[in-house]
Parts: C-alpha cells; sequence; structure tokens
C-alpha cells in the first residue's frame, strides 16, 4: 500500500476467518475484518467518536489469547488469526444480545426505528429464539431531550454514543448517563436539555436503536418505506452530503450521508430541518404562454416552437438581455442558462442570494459549518461569472430590471421583492421556474422546472467541490429540468446538438467553463471533486 | 485500647503496632523503627530497590496476587515524564477490613511503603486513594501525612537526600467499582468511577495518561520491612510461589473474628478453630468465603484441606483474593446470602459493560425470586447460563464477581436451593 507521498506505508499481514488481509498499522480488528466486507456486530463504536469498548458486542477470538477481545479497539497485529464467528465468539454475542433484551420494551411495532434498528438486526441474525427472562422489565419511560430530541429510555441500549457526541463532537456536554448500573440513564442536565443546541440532531441518527427518535419524523412512516437518495443539503453552501428520504413522492426527513472531506457523518439541525419547501405542492406544472393578456397552458413543443420564433425576432433586432439567475439552481442549469444568454447576445447575468447573520460550526469536526452563505450553489454561479446584487436576505438590486423593455430572462429566482408589474415592458420575458410567484404575472413564457429533488445535477460547495445529486421524487407534470429546456433552445438557435442526459449537460459545462475543464460524473462519484480554480471560491 | 483478637499464632509484621496508639504519632513510630527503612531505600538504586522486593516473592495483597516487584518492574527506566504511585485504600469487597486497620493503627508504616515504592518506581507523587466511608482512618492517615511532611520525610529534599516525594490522600465518594484499579484512577481524575479498557495498562499510560503504579495498602505496609531485612528474610514465612505473612480478616460465625497475622499456607481449618475459637458452641461449620465475597464459595468438607496461599485456596476451588474468610455455620441460609451479595454487585456494576450491567441485576431478581418462594428448578440452570455469559466478557472482573458465587452456591448447595424451591423450606436463619 502507497502512500500520496510516495512513502511505503507500514502494514500488518492477519488472518480474519480464514481469509489473509493486509491493513495500515493501526488498522482496529473491527476494521480489519471490515476490510473483507465481514461485519462485526457492534454499538459503542461508531467510526466518528472515540470508542470506550463497553457494548461488549463486537468481542473477537484471537488464537492463542485467553480471552475474547473487543474488536473495535484491539489494535491488529502481524500473523494474528481472528475469528469473528467463531463459536466462542457466536456464544458471547448470543448471550449479550440476550442482556440487551432483558428489560429492552420490545415494542417494534410502535417504535420509529424499526426496520432500521441495530438490535432488531442483530437479534434476528445471532440472538436466542426466546429469551429467557421472566423478571418484569425496569421502566424508564419518554422524555423530552428538547431540540428535534425524543428519549425512550427502556429501549435504551446504553452504548453512549449520544454522550459522546455531545462532548466529543458537538463539544456542549448536555448529555450524561446518570445513575448506575441496571440503572444507569441517558440524561440532560436539569430542563436544559438540548435547546439551542445546533448539532444534536446527529444523536438521533447515531442512536442504533429508538431510544432517540426525531420529533419530526415521529410516527411519520416505517423505516423499510423509504427510499434512499444520495444528495446534497440544498440549504447552505457547506453542500454535506446527505440522503434523501422519500414516500409518496414527498422528502420525509434528510439524513447525513458520510462524506469524511465535507462533512463526515454530521449535518446540521438547520439543514436537517428544512425540506418542506421540496415537498411544495403549489407548482408550475405547464408551460404558460401570455397572448392577448391571457395565459394559455401549452405543450412543450408548441411552447418552444412560440418562444423561438421570438427569440429569433429579438436577436436579429439586437434587442438587450438582462438576465437573473438563481443560486439555487445546478451547475448544468446555471451555465446552460448562461450560454443561451450570451447566444441572444446578454453580457451580465446576476443574481441574489440570502445571507444569514452567523454561522455554526461543529467544534469536533471545525471544517463542518452552517455557513452564512444559505444557497447551495452560489460558488457554481459565480464559477460561471455571474454578478451578485441585493441585499442579505436576497432582496433588492433589481432596479434596472422591472421595467426593462429589451429581453428579460429569469432562471428560478423567486424575485419574492417584486409585483406582478415585474416585466411589464419587456419586449419578451422568459420566467423558468417551479413555483408560482407575483412576479411571473406579466411574463410572456413560464416555463416549468424541476427542482434539485427532482432531477439530475451538481452544486459547487463553499471551497469548491463539485457534488453530484440524484432524482428522488417524480416532477410534477410538464416540469423538465432546466438545462433541457435552455439547451434545447440553444440547440435549436445555434443549430447544434442538445444533451439529453445530465451527464451530457455536464460534459458541455465543463468544455465551456475553464473551471469545470476535465471534469466528468465518473470523476465526481459520490463525494465529488474539488473544482479546478478554488482561487475563485467565494467563501464567506 | 489493647488490640482484642490476638492469637500465638500469629506472625506480625505488618499488624505488628495494631492496639498501640502510640505507634500513630510520629515520635512513636519512629522509636519504633519507622522511616529507617526509607533512609536505607532512598541511599540505594531504585533498580536495587526493585530488586530486593522480586527477591521477598512479595504478592499483591489486593486480590489478583501479582507479584510486586515484577508490576514494579514494568515502569520504564526513564523520567521522561511524570510517575505515579497509586496507593488502593478503597478496600471495598464485603469481609474486608485489613487496610482500614492498617491505616487506623499504623499510617506512618503505609506512608513508608509509599515513600520507598514511589523511590522505586521514580515516582514523585503518590496518591492514597482512600475509601469515602473510612472517616477515621483517612482522618489518622492525614495527620500523619501532615507531621511526615513537618518532620522532612515527606516533600521536597528528604531526609536530605535531595528526593522529592509528595504524597495526597485522596477521599473516595462511596463506590464499590473504584477499588478497581482503573475505575480508582478515573475517580482520582474527576471523572466516573468506571473501569477502563486495558490496554494501554497503568504503567504505560495510568493516572493522567501517564505511568503508574498501583498497589493495595498491605502490599506496600509490607514493603518497609523487607527492605529493612532483606527479601530471604521475607520468604521464611509461606510457600515458595506465596511467600509471607498476610492478615486475614475472620468474620461470620466464628467465636473471635478479626484481623490475624498468619503465614501464608497456614491451613484453613486451623485459622477457624485455633485462631478464631472455633465456630459458636453447639455450631457446626456450613461454608467458608475464603477471599471476599467476590470468590467461589467452600463447602465445609472443602475446607478442610485447604491451606490458604494463592495456590492452596485454587486447588480447593476457589482464590484466595484479599483473604477476606468469612464463616457460614449450618443457621446460615445460603440462597439468601446469595441473593444479598448479588443484590450488592447489581447496586454497585459501574453500568459500562452489557454483561455486567444487566446481567447482574438480572440474576439479583432471578434470587429473589427464588428466596421469596417463587422460584423454578429451571431458574438454577438459567443462572448458571447467565453467570457463564457474564464470565470474561467484561471490562473488569465485576461480573465475574457476581458469577462466583452464584455457580459455586448452586453446585455445592443445589439441595438448599431445591429445598426453597419445591417445599417452601428454609435452610438457615441468617
Amino acid at each position: 500500500m502507497t502512500a500520496g507521498d510516495g512513502q511505503t506505508r507500514e502494514t500488518v499481514t492477519l488472518t480474519v476467518d480464514g481469509q489473509v488481509v493486509t491493513v495500515p498499522k493501526g488498522t482496529t480488528l473491527l476494521d480489519a475484518a471490515g476490510h473483507l466486507g465481514t461485519r462485526v456486530p457492534h454499538y459503542c463504536y461508531h467510526p466518528g467518536l472515540t470508542s470506550p469498548a463497553m457494548c461488549r458486542l463486537c468481542l473477537v477470538e484471537i488464537e492463542g489469547a485467553p480471552k475474547l477481545v473487543p474488536s473495535c479497539k484491539t489494535v491488529a497485529q502481524d500473523g494474528q488469526v481472528v475469528l469473528t464467528g467463531s463459536e466462542k465468539a457466536e456464544t458471547m454475542r448470543r448471550g449479550v444480545l440476550e442482556f440487551y433484551l432483558v428489560n429492552h420494551p420490545l415494542d417494534c411495532p410502535i417504535c420509529d426505528q424499526s426496520g432500521e434498528c441495530k438490535l432488531q438486526d442483530y437479534v434476528h441474525a445471532e440472538g436466542r429464539p426466546h429469551g429467557r427472562s421472566r423478571e418484569p422489565k425496569r421502566v424508564f419511560g419518554r422524555d423530552d431531550f428538547g431540540a428535534d430530541v425524543l428519549f425512550y429510555g427502556d429501549r435504551c441500549v446504553m452504548c453512549t454514543r449520544c454522550v459522546r457526541f455531545m462532548n466529543e463532537v458537538e463539544q456542549d456536554p448536555r448529555l450524561a448517563v446518570v445513575e448506575r448500573g441496571s440503572r444507569s440513564v441517558i440524561d440532560t442536565f436539569f430542563d436544559e436539555g438540548l435547546e439551542g443546541t445546533a448539532f444534536s440532531g446527529n444523536i438521533v441518527d447515531i442512536c442504533p436503536v429508538g431510544a432517540l427518535v426525531s420529533k419530526d419524523f415521529l410516527h411519520k412512516q416505517r423505516a423499510w418505506d423509504l427510499d434512499h437518495t444520495p444528495s446534497i443539503c440544498p440549504n447552505c453552501s457547506q453542500g454535506c452530503n446527505i440522503e434523501l428520504h422519500t414516500r409518496d413522492n414527498l422528502v420525509q426527513r434528510l439524513k447525513p450521508r458520510a462524506n469524511l472531506d465535507v462533512n463526515q457523518y454530521w449535518m446540521c439541525d438547520y439543514g436537517r430541518g428544512r425540506y418542506e419547501w421540496i415537498n411544495r405542492a403549489d407548482r408550475v406544472d405547464v408551460p404558460l404562454v401570455r397572448s392577448e393578456g391571457r395565459s394559455k397552458a401549452m405543450g412543450w413543443g408548441e411552447a418552444l416552437g412560440a418562444l423561438l420564433e421570438q427569440l429569433r425576432d429579438v436577436t436579429e433586432k439586437g434587442t438587450t438581455v438582462k438576465a437573473v439567475a438563481s443560486p439555487f439552481a445546478s451547475n448544468e442549469d446555471l451555465s446552460a442558462f448562461a450560454a443561451l444568454v450570451t447566444q441572444l447576445g446578454g453580457s451580465e447575468i446576476v443574481y441574489r442570494s440570502p445571507q444569514a447573520d452567523d454561522e455554526a460550526v461543529l467544534k469536533g469536526f471545525p471544517r463542518l459549518v452552517r455557513r452564512r452563505d444559505l444557497a447551495p450553489n452560489r460558488t457554481g454561479a459565480e464559477l460561471l461569472e455571474m454578478t451578485r446584487i441585493g441585499d442579505d436576505h436576497g432582496e433588492g438590486g433589481l432596479e434596472g430590471f422591472a421595467r426593462h423593455d429589451g429581453v428579460i430572462l429569469v432562471l428560478g429566482a423567486p424575485l419574492a421583492d417584486q409585483d406582478s408589474t415585474f416585466g411589464s415592458d419587456a419586449a419578451l420575458y422568459v420566467y423558468v421556474g417551479a413555483h408560482p410567484v407575483s412576479a411571473m404575472g406579466s411574463a410572456h413564457f413560464v416555463l416549468p422546472q424541476t427542482t434539485f429533488a427532482e432531477q439530475e445535477g451538481t452544486f459547487v460547495n463553499h471551497e469548491g467541490r463539485v457534488q453530484r445529486f440524484w432524482p428522488a421524487l417524480q416532477a410534477p407534470g410538464a416540469a423538465r429540468p432546466a438545462w433541457l429546456v435552455l439547451e434545447t433552445l440553444l440547440g435549436e438557435l445555434t443549430g447544434g446538438t442538445a444533451p439529453a442526459r445530465a451527464e451530457e449537460a455536464f460534459q458541455r459545462l465543463a468544455e465551456r467553463s475553464p473551471a469545470f475543464a476535465g471534469l466528468s460524473y465518473r470523476d465526481l462519484g459520490t463525494t465529488g471533486a474539488l473544482v479546478n480554480e478554488p482561487a475563485r471560491l467565494v467563501g464567506d | 485500647m489493647a488490640y482484642p483478637y490476638v492469637s500465638d499464632r500469629e506472625v506480625r509484621i505488618v499488624s505488628k503496632f495494631f492496639g498501640d496508639p502510640e505507634a500513630r504519632t510520629l515520635a512513636g513510630a519512629r522509636k519504633r523503627g519507622r522511616y529507617e527503612a526509607l533512609e536505607k531505600a532512598l541511599a540505594m538504586d531504585p533498580d536495587d530497590v526493585v530488586q530486593v522486593v522480586k527477591s521477598s516473592g512479595l504478592r499483591g495483597r489486593g486480590g489478583a496476587g501479582f507479584p510486586t516487584g515484577v508490576k514494579w518492574s514494568f515502569m520504564p527506566k526513564n523520567r521522561d515524564s511524570p510517575h505515579y504511585l497509586c496507593c488502593n485504600a478503597d478496600e471495598s469487597e464485603p469481609g474486608t477490613f485489613k487496610d482500614r486497620e492498617l491505616m487506623r493503627w499504623d499510617p506512618h508504616q503505609l506512608i513508608e511503603g509509599c515513600l520507598i515504592a514511589a523511590h522505586a518506581i521514580r515516582a514523585e507523587h503518590a496518591y492514597i486513594y482512600c475509601r469515602g466511608e473510612f472517616f477515621e482512618a483517612s482522618a489518622v492517615l492525614a495527620e500523619a501525612l501532615e507531621d511526615a511532611y513537618e518532620a522532612g520525610l515527606v516533600g521536597k529534599d528528604i531526609l536530605g537526600t535531595g528526593v522529592e516525594i509528595d504524597v495526597t490522600v485522596h477521599i473516595g465518594a462511596g463506590a464499590y467499582i473504584c477499588g478497581e484499579e482503573t475505575g480508582l484512577m478515573n475517580s482520582l481524575e474527576g471523572r466516573r468511577g468506571q473501569p477502563r479498557v486495558k490496554p494501554p495498562f497503568p504503567a504505560a499510560a495510568g493516572v493522567f495518561g501517564m505511568p503508574t503504579t498501583i498497589n493495595n495498602v498491605e502490599t506496600l505496609c509490607s514493603v518497609p520491612s523487607i527492605i529493612t531485612n532483606g527479601g530471604e528474610w521475607y520468604r521464611q514465612w509461606g510457600t515458595e510461589k506465596s511467600p509471607g505473612t498476610k492478615l486475614f480478616c475472620v468474620s461470620g460465625h466464628v467465636r473471635k473474628p478479626g484481623n490475624y497475622e498468619l503465614p501464608l499456607s497456614f491451613p484453613l481449618m486451623e485459622l477457624i478453630e485455633d485462631v478464631c475459637g472455633g465456630v459458636r458452641d453447639g455450631h457446626e461449620l456450613k461454608a467458608v468465603i475464603p477471599g471476599g465475597s467476590s470468590v467461589p464459595i467452600l463447602s465445609a468438607a472443602e475446607c478442610l484441606e485447604c491451606c490458604l496461599d494463592y495456590e492452596g485456596v485454587a486447588e480447593a476451588g476457589s482464590m484466595l483474593g484479599c483473604a477476606s474468610v468469612i464463616v457460614m455455620d449450618e443457621t446460615a441460609d445460603i440462597v439468601k446470602q446469595v441473593r444479598r451479595m448479588a443484590s450488592f454487585y447489581a447496586h454497585e456494576s459501574c453500568g459500562q459493560c452489557t454483561p455486567c450491567r444487566e446481567g447482574s441485576a438480572w440474576v439479583t431478581r432471578i434470587l429473589q425470586r427464588i428466596e421469596d418462594g417463587r422460584g423454578t428448578e429451571e431458574d438454577l440452570d438459567t443462572l448458571i447460563e447467565v453467570t457463564t455469559q457474564m464470565t470474561g466478557t467484561t471490562i473488569c472482573v465485576l461480573s465475574d464477581s457476581v458469577a462466583a458465587p452464584v455457580q459455586s452456591s448452586i453446585e455445592k448447595f443445589r439441595d438448599e436451593y431445591l429445598a426453597l424451591i419445591r417445599r417452601g423450606e428454609r435452610m438457615g436463619v441468617a
């Protein structure tokens, strides 16, 4: 194994369950087994936290060692022969799993964790078919921990991941183990709870059982009904890797997805809680064309045909073009928009972007910050040479636009501070958007676009990392990705061909923009890649 | 204020001044030869001190019986980082009351032992972690320490040798598990008293992450006389593998319970009959727990041939532990005794490891049910299996301590359990 600097890193070679594996020195047995695809059951171990080796579930046998050892804490040694599934280890795990169930309420039918519960998984895989305890169960009841966290003490397996997360990662020690022995219970200090914390939602994710659950998600869906789609958090410029959990064509919750360079295993509560807008039912779902003062729904073919005619017309006349884009749009959308504006003779594209007053830093991993920039793709807009206007609320700066008598093109911007007279003097006003807004009232063409959750695409985060997201929802009606519509128009105007897939649209972007040159969806993978010109980053 | 329980069979080395209140004062202690060994040890190279203790064969008196000199030799030889000595004075094993007496009667012996050990392991600070409930002992110790500081026996430039060793008495807050060496270290640091995962072992990373040696009070008290008289002298008592003398804390149904210092390998029956005056009149021996409540129980028959050294007790099927001999005559209700031990351990489990946290409480509830006459014969099998699942699967051995009395009592006194389960009959009253 060779490290980046060309020096050979020290490795050790051991045997796990009969298979030989070579791992870097310092690797734990649990990770070494993981290299071979063997998942050793565990609760207290989490890759983002220190390991107290107290759940006693990951004990494995080392040939020649008198006792079983905790694989999460035992460092692999050369020549070791490790048995994760030996009779001794399995008997012990069966025993430990039985202990977990002595006081567990077995309320799976009403537990939110059911279906993604490690206690269920492990007991089904290796546990005893019947517990032997005939004693009454210990009862702790339920406690509101504040923030979005609800605690069901009886389900707790006392792995202390939550306590360690608050101590080590958020570094705001709000949780503790109270009492000792079988009376041990996780608790908050007095009534303070988790209120005011910025990352405590993560303890719900890392809780291996249903002890810590999200109030927002409480009894909302069963875990096995949810589809998981990898995505990027759209709620700030950090670009946390997330999963959209969807059912019934609605986003039900957001969960972090591991990316060690961006967000490790975490995401902030601000981002996690803001998904309802994705589910907005009031959508522009059909192309609207206004003629003689009335809007008329049309099919795409007809609408684009009419639009092309007008675009050719204004190009011939040399009418001035003003364009407004949105930092919430994907790079593919923005690039197609920019190319179309240039084709029409426009020179400048502006965008407005909201900013928060403060940011929230995750102390244990300070690279993860809920950024002041609340748009997911402001860096993308900057890299495509768009100009930020307006104030920190994402308003103002459009004085020269509202009464412009040339061409106005808008991509995705909600224009919340404008009324229906916006663009009423324009020779041609095209609004591409997902949701109906007042400012589209005077548009000659309203073209329905998909949201980021309904299309494939990329965002560039604050540090210049281009990251992909995938479609999780069905788009309503005739809504299409903006890049598809815009590239089609561009193709018709230039006589070229339009890309049919997002990957091809990204290829066009890479050809047009030096910042993205040489990148492709393949390079980005699931964790992204840095753009070529990190110097041009906006930062904050 | 003579010490009430003495026997002419005793060999009194560490307990020499029990019952002698003058030995508590610094002047009285010095008159009796205290701190002479310290002077001798400070003039020696630390490694030579270790060598003497190694040659004596002294084994840890806290329960595990690990050779003390060998333990000391694990400490790094350089002093790149601070080294610490911890004296485990948390004496919390039910049945044990020897360290309390050592601190009450002869505090200077302990301080001297700490200083010699600290010198041997190149530590500049010794912590005496004293059990929270030892109000008198800790007060006596604190006073003695103050006197020793004033006399220049502790602190900077001890006895003009330039050696600096500080000693601090730290009072625990009352938890059995803080007597476990790594739990003690956590508690000393101000953390929750929970045992740590080993490795790293204390000699590599102990208190405050620094190399640390932890020794029991009695172990450290044995050191000064070994330094004075040499390792060979200590070997005149006991056996090859278990040399020296040991304090035996005898409690229960004997006529004269108390602390008796005897050569190791002393026959158990002689301890009960000769030293302690036998079981109460009109009663007969039923069972003995030879090493504190966490070791397997011995039936009367097993006691007959048992010699009290580390190997001898192991041969008889139990452990010498800290030599706390709990004697029970036929009035003892074994089921009740075992339930009380189990509930003690369930109460004192720190709650980290699942087998101990859940298992100790579960075992207690089953035993309580049996004791209440609502048990079944299946429960006995469950108890055996559950305690087997609790053995060797946890960070420390508290879990094993629950298992030992439960398993051994079911094995040896199954009749008593069955009498309760089948007929509701109790075999004893206490």
